[in-house]
């Protein structure tokens, strides 16, 4: 029976692993690196189970046709899903390389060992290489057996050890290569020249500029309001792009809605679904009932997260060449499987005509520019036909054309009794979609969600966003708290027609839905006049839970607290199913009313480690990036577009405001591991408000905490 | 197109080229030094962080004439560069990157401040790094790794 959804997709044991002379073996598999270290972890778990140096290993990237498909990297479910794969598989190779050896040696299974590859019958001394046993032509020609012996874990060599991440010695000397760096013979640079803003329809180009540019041999593509230059150096691209933008006339119709976001996200149609059991359901909603006769406080309490950009440092790319009516795309994708089939359906051609291979690019924590840069480049590469085309989005592209984490609201309410016990609890979280990957859909949704596509003369619709109906996901990801609530009441408002285009950033609604409820747990505990560690201990009766809340509480409180310094802490388990994190903040807020971040511990539960530094690195990566999110970063827009198109306009956290981190891993070895990319970012920002309240006695409500903000609340308080 | 003399890492490279091109473009397409990246093209995100005569400067904005005096160092000859070589083990010691792509900026300031100061107290680290950015949140481990390398290079360890 295969539980595993990697594993039901592509069962085959020769998609995943192959041994390659002299001496290597390479593991195919579909999560791509994404500076999380996947590639790290899972080389890890093929040489542990192998029995081979890891240094033997080399991790793929993953290539469309080749590598199986795994669906799209996000989620943290790449340990789960990708990780136990490779395990089993490695494991099902070992058992068949264990077989053959026996025959070759002529030797019983029991008495073979394996050192490093090489297979030794212990009675004769006689040995054989597994490269000697299977050789690069040979397949294993078996299947996945996902009951294959494990390897016990006394006998763990590399697995739960400190690493280096695997390509480390590359980055530092600037030898890795991003997709941005790729030269090739007769290759032409690409840049887009988009819109004013999303609404905009292209009227003129000046004919004058346009056939001076032409004159200096760039080449223009043009395709209803879609434009795009190339040219021979990168520089001269830049700056045609530029003065090709200049040189056009727009209709801007009636530009983008100036309306307050959270105001219309209230106010503008919805539809609402009822959350039980993280599953949304249709049907009546159950009434905001009044408090129950027990209550001895009620709180009501509304909490705001605004428009925010993944803002990769590297903006997006792609490379495609377009020969003998195929398509060769390289790019930075998340789901390279996905953006075929999008791409095979928006450009008309067979799926297997197109082959996408995932190439690094800047981390891109979710579905950032990347498949629209490679549709950019496709559209490209088709008109010039057999030369490579690098396509570059600028720092002004990724800033303004990026789908964002979309604006959400959370209005929640509350009972304690006079003991202090929450009795009652509602919870609804309004939000636009954050599904917008190209997955295919009615009305060719799946095109229809790649950018360039909706600016052709023949454009395809955005398509309408559809409620995510699984379990934790989307709008209602972390929706439903691990406390003992009674009477609770979840829902979940898809509010479409907001004006900026969003789809999935790092954790989805958990960063907003876990700000809202661990902020309202502390506005709750100071109505019960009872600690926040005591509050949350009073309604948390899972083990895993309360042990990473008691580590990171213990750690911040035994810290020395001067008047004007704050403390807070927070806590979720990300999905309700991922890693249970705790985080604890210590901060002060400065005469000027602005946050300086003193110090931050994250704890966590992860299951059984594999990489216990690149599982640190992702939960201090979150916490850094979430507190960069929380006191910093807004999208800004007016009717004329987005205005937020540089770091000037969209500050992020910088060097003097990070804190010092401490982790603190509590590791199971005998539970399934657990993906971890996301599970410190919601706390992170409710451990920050509570931090602040605990400094000021000002309660943030609404992100992004600067020292407007801050003062407003003071004003009005 | 006129021709411009650059040294660069140590060598002297001669180049056809508009002199008004950024000379991030110039080390990245016409010298194949591909270690630097371009990040924002507006001298704000550090990315294209370079050594000039020694000192850490940004390289998306201007233009390459201004650099043809200049002893210029990127990433790829900090590698056989003292500091820099011991500031780059650092930093894969401390696994002080993820995705990678802010790291070459990242070294290059950094071993622009060892090499004028050999014991940076914790605030000039972070004042010598504060052009830099980075986003997935590996600012410690680049602190560790910066301290680690100072304390390697004037000891010796």
């Amino acid at each position: 029976m295969v539980d595993n959804p990697s594993l039901k997709k592509n069962p085959g044991l020769d998609c995943w692993i192959k041994l390659k002379k002299p001496g290597r073996i390479s593991i195919s598999n579909g999560k791509v690196d994404i500076g999380q270290r996947i590639s790290t972890a899972v080389a890890l778990i093929a040489a542990e189970e192998l029995s081979v140096d890891p240094s033997r290993i080399d991790v793929e990237c993953p290539v469309t046709a080749i590598s199986p498909d795994e669906g799209i990297t996000s989620g943290s479910n790449s340990m789960e899903e990708s990780g136990s794969a490779v395990r089993f598989a490695a494991a099902t190779a070992r058992q068949e390389l264990i077989r053959l050896a026996s025959l070759a040696l002529d030797a019983p299974i029991e008495a073979l060992e394996v050192n490093d590859g090489l297979v030794i019958a212990c009675s004769t001394n006689r040995s054989i290489t597994y490269w000697d046993l299977i050789s690069d032509e040979d397949s294993f020609g078996v299947t996945v057996d996902e009951s294959a012996p494990l390897k016990p874990r006394s006998e763990y060599r590399f697995v739960g050890k400190r690493n280096t991440a695997r390509n480390m010695d590359k980055i530092v000397s600037g030898s890795a290569n991003f997709i941005h760096d790729i030269i090739l013979p007769n290759m032409l640079h690409a840049r887009p020249v988009r819109p004013p803003h999303y609404h905009a329809k292209l009227k003129e180009i000046d004919k004058k500029i346009e056939a001076k540019l032409l004159e200096e041999k760039v080449k223009i593509i043009r395709d209803g309001s879609y434009i795009a230059v190339l040219a021979e150096e990168e520089y001269q691209a830049v700056q045609a792009a530029q003065r090709l933008f200049n040189a056009t006339t727009w209709d801007h119709g009636d530009g983008l809605s100036e309306e307050d976001i959270f105001e219309s996200l209230h106010k503008k149609s919805r539809e609402s679904l009822i959350v039980v059991e993280g599953v949304p359901s249709e049907g009546p909603l159950p009434p905001l009932g009044a408090p129950p006769d027990n209550a001895f406080r009620s709180l009501k309490a509304n909490y705001d997260r605004p428009y925010q950009m993944h803002g990769s440092i590297g903006p997006s790319a792609a490379l495609a060449i377009f020969e003998d009516n195929k398509l060769k795309i390289w790019c930075h994708s998340q789901g390279i499987y996905l953006l075929r089939a999008a791409l095979a359906d928006g450009l008309e051609m067979d799926v297997e005509d197109i082959i996408i291979t995932h190439t690094p690019g800047a981390g891109c924590y979710g579905h950032n520019g990347a498949d629209d840069a490679a549709t950019d480049a496709a559209l490209i590469a088709r008109k010039v036909q057999n030369r490579p085309v690098l396509l570059k989005w600028t720092r002004d592209d990724e800033h303004a054309w990026e789908p964002y984490g979309p604006a959400m609201s959370m209005m929640m309410q509350a009972s304690i009794d006079s003991s202090g016990k929450i009795i009652d609890w509602s919870q609804e979280t309004y939000s636009d979609t954050h599904m917008n990957r190209p997955r295919p859909g009615a009305n060719r949704a799946g095109p229809g969600r790649l950018l360039p596509l909706n600016y052709l003369e023949d454009a395809l619709p955005k398509p309408r966003a559809n409620p995510n109906m699984g379990r934790h996901a989307g709008i209602h990801r972390n929706l439903d708290p691990l406390y003992n609530l009674p009477n609770k009441r979840l829902v979940k408002n898809l509010v479409r027609d907001m004006p900026l285009r969003t789809s999935s950033l790092r954790t989805l609604g958990a960063y907003a839905n876990v700000f809202a409820i661990e902020s309202f747990m502390d506005e709750l505990a100071t109505e019960a006049e009872i600690s926040p560690l005591d509050f949350r201990l009073k309604h948390l009766t899972d083990e895993r839970g309360i042990d990473v809340l008691r580590s990171a509480a213990g750690s911040l409180y035994k810290r020395d607290k001067r008047p004007g310094i704050g403390h807070g802490i927070a806590f979720a388990q990300y999905k309700n199913s991922k890693t249970y994190a705790a985080v604890g903040i210590e901060l002060e807020v400065t005469d000027s009313a602005e946050i300086k971040l003193h110090y931050a511990v994250g704890a966590a539960d992860a299951g059984q480690v594999v990489d216990p530094d690149g599982l640190s690195a992702q939960l201090e990566g979150g916490i850094i990036q979430a507190a960069s999110w929380t006191i910093y970063e807004a999208v800004t827009h007016d009717k004329g577009g987005i205005t937020s198109r540089d770091w000037d306009t969209y500050p992020i956290l910088r060097f003097d405001n990070v804190p010092e981190i401490e982790i603190k891993i509590i590791d199971r070895p005998e539970d399934p591991f657990l993906g971890a990319g996301e599970a410190t970012a919601g706390p992170t920002a409710a451990a920050i408000a509570n931090a602040v309240f605990d400094a000021t006695g000002l309660r943030p409500r609404r992100i992004p905490f600067t020292a407007e903000t801050l003062r407003q609340i003071a004003i009005s308080e | 197109m006129e021709k411009m003399i650059l040294t660069v890492n140590g060598t002297r490279r001669e180049i056809e080229c508009d002199p008004t091109t950024p000379l991030i473009y110039i080390l990245r397409d016409k010298l194949g030094l591909t270690g630097s990246k371009l990040g924002c093209a507006q001298e704000q995100c550090g990315s294209c962080t370079i050594l000039v005569n020694g000192e850490a400067v940004q390289c998306c904005v201007r233009a390459v004439s201004d650099f043809t005096a200049d002893e210029i160092t990127t990433i790829e000859g900090l590698s056989k560069d003292t500091i820099g070589r011991v500031v780059q083990e650092a930093f894969i010691e401390s696994n002080a990157a993820q995705c990678g792509y802010c790291t070459p900026g990242i070294i290059s300031s950094a071993t622009a401040l060892l090499k004028k100061s050999a014991f940076p107290e914790d605030h000039e680290i972070r004042k010598a790094l504060d052009k830099n950015l980075c986003r997935c949140g590996s600012h410690n481990r680049v602190l560790d790794a910066v301290k680690k390398a100072s304390e390697r290079l004037h000891h010796g360890r």
